[in-house]
């Protein structure tokens, strides 16, 4: 089942990222808006139109990018974008204003085939592309994914402004730390929603407690971690560790003591608050364990 | 500190036409480290990998790759490595048994020694149940983790990793992670690019190359100290803004 009696609302205007991991569901849930797929049962609207009988209307509100790079690689970034103009009816001067940020940066390359492209360039023309038609709504399938951390920040810093000209965004990532950039965000995993809320929201419902640990020697540290009493689980974060123990069942002391008696020195205890990274390990994690 | 160097570059330069994809790269990579490759998209990454695999040939320089020269011993080099390309490089169409005895011929495993490390390899992986399944419907996460674990089925001296985590959770991430360390302590050495600057902190030393040339290679906590950067990503944002 790859979804499974989902029920989600998105707001005119607001910028709504679907996280979850690999196979959760969110290219589907993203080809029945775009009435690509047919879903067995339900309903779904877009800016008031069926997209099931009305399929051809919802086709021309929205843009779509699709989770795989779908423009055509033996034509030049010009000859793409004048494709999709022409495709619904307009041309690439009557829009250019809209997609002037983005296509800027790329028009530099308009000769070069779109084929030839770095990973960050072919995101941004497939953006462009999805634009030129001037959409109310923008359907975006990991958009970032494979890009890297220079080109995620301008895209991200790009979708803001457009969310801010009034168009509505779905986006779906990989990447937790642009969840947080999002207004609201729904957390999906194996076919069902399980928590739509805004970021901070979401940060700060998490259930348990959460301890930062930095150690010079964090590659013991981690095992050490995973066998104290009453921990829920032991992940790293860059340079540090995070560990959850269950709400106030556990003091910053007793996480000391503990390391202290198994030889560790010069390590630090902090507690801290969850990011959205946090609370989608956390959630992932469970869901596991209570599927076994 | 006298180490043993399984990958030794100077002045490697890859030119298409006009365009000079790799601009005079020397570095060296020691033996059982885990050496981050990073850089900006199109900065070059892709091309000195494909190079130091024996895929592509330099227009110059003098490099060597497990104690083969880049030019004459190509061949030799494949044999001694494991490449996992950015593009997912097992057969979907294909089951992960089937996927095994596959890459097990092409690199001569005894067929008795490569049942046993399948065994192994899958048992670790927690994915026997799963050896007669089709590797297009398993999820990215699990293909990621055979990927690598079927790249280094031959005990290679090297393993390039070209965005092996690229658009996997959080959770799988960190398993892929492991899997690593693992190989480490085999004693394999592994070259890795990724665009999560968190795993940046996680290789010995890194690598951030811009537009062609390397512009910094150090351990992360010097580089963090250099750029007084709380994070890597500090670090990156100023290189390769």
């Amino acid at each position: 089942m790859a979804l499974n009696d989902v029920s989600l609302d998105v707001k005119a205007g607001e910028l709504f990222g679907l996280i979850g991991p690999d196979g959760a569901g969110k290219s589907t849930l993203m080809r029945i808006l775009m009435s690509l797929i047919l879903p067995d049962s339900g309903e779904v609207w877009l800016d008031g139109l069926d997209v099931k009988s009305e399929y051809k209307k919802v086709r021309h509100i929205t843009g779509y990018m699709p989770g795989r790079f779908s423009l055509y690689p033996d034509l030049t970034i010009e000859e793409n974008m004048q494709f999709f103009a022409t495709v619904f009816g307009t041309t690439v001067e009557a829009n250019y204003d809209l997609v002037k940020d983005i296509y800027a940066q790329i028009e530099p390359f308009k000769k070069r085939r779109a084929g030839k492209l770095s990973g960050g360039m072919k995101q941004k023309l497939a953006l462009s592309c999805a634009m030129i038609h001037k959409p109310k709504v923008l359907i975006l399938d990991e958009p970032t994914t494979g890009v890297d951390a220079v080109s995620r920040k301008e895209f991200w810093e790009m979708l803001k402004r457009l969310r801010n000209q009034g168009i509505t965004i779905l986006v779906s990532t990989p990447y937790m730390d642009e969840a947080s950039l999002c207004d609201r965000i729904a957390l999906i995993q194996q076919g069902e929603v399980f928590s739509v809320d805004t970021p901070a929201q979401m940060a700060a419902g998490f259930p348990e407690d959460l301890w930062e640990i930095t150690s010079p020697v964090i590659y013991k540290t981690t095992p050490l971690l995973e066998k104290m009493p009453l921990q829920m689980s032991v992940n790293s974060f860059g340079q540090s560790l995070h560990l959850v123990t269950p709400k106030g069942r556990v003091k910053p002391e007793e996480i000391r003591a503990f390391l202290q008696q198994n030889g560790e020195t010069d390590f630090d205890v902090k507690r801290i608050q969850a990011t959205i990274e946090d609370v989608f390990m956390h959630f992932m994690l469970n869901a596991k364990k209570e599927s076994v | 500190m006298n180490r043993e160097k399984v990958i030794s570059v100077k002045n490697m330069v890859k030119k298409f036409g006009d365009f000079v994809a790799n601009n005079d790269l020397t570095f060296d990579v020691y033996k059982g480290e885990i050496f981050g490759f990073l850089g900006a998209n199109g900065a070059g990454k892709t091309t000195a990998i494909r190079i130091l695999c024996g895929l592509s040939t330099p227009t110059s320089g003098e490099m060597k790759v497990a104690g083969f020269d880049i030019y004459r011993e190509t061949e030799k080099i494949k044999k001694n490595i494991g490449y996992m390309s950015q593009k997912f490089s097992l057969y979907e169409d294909l089951t992960v048994n089937e996927n095994i005895r596959f890459y097990g011929g092409i690199y001569g495993i005894p067929v008795a020694e490569r049942k046993k490390r399948a065994a192994g390899m899958l048992e670790n992986l927690g994915l026997t149940p799963y050896a007669n399944s089709k590797i297009g419907s398993l999820p990215l996460g699990w293909k990621q983790k055979l990927a690598f674990s079927i790249a280094i089925l031959h005990n290679p001296d090297i393993v390039f990793l070209d965005e092996p985590t690229g658009g996997v959770d959080p959770v799988t991430r960190r398993q892929f992670w492991n899997l690593i360390y693992k190989a480490v302590e085999k004693g394999i050495t592994v070259f890795v690019t990724t665009h999560y600057m968190d795993e940046a902190e996680y290789c010995d030393r890194i690598s951030i190359m811009n537009e062609g040339k390397i512009a910094v290679l150090d351990t992360p906590a010097n580089l963090k100290k250099q750029f007084n950067a709380a994070n890597m990503d500090e670090v990156f944002l100023r290189i390769a803004r």
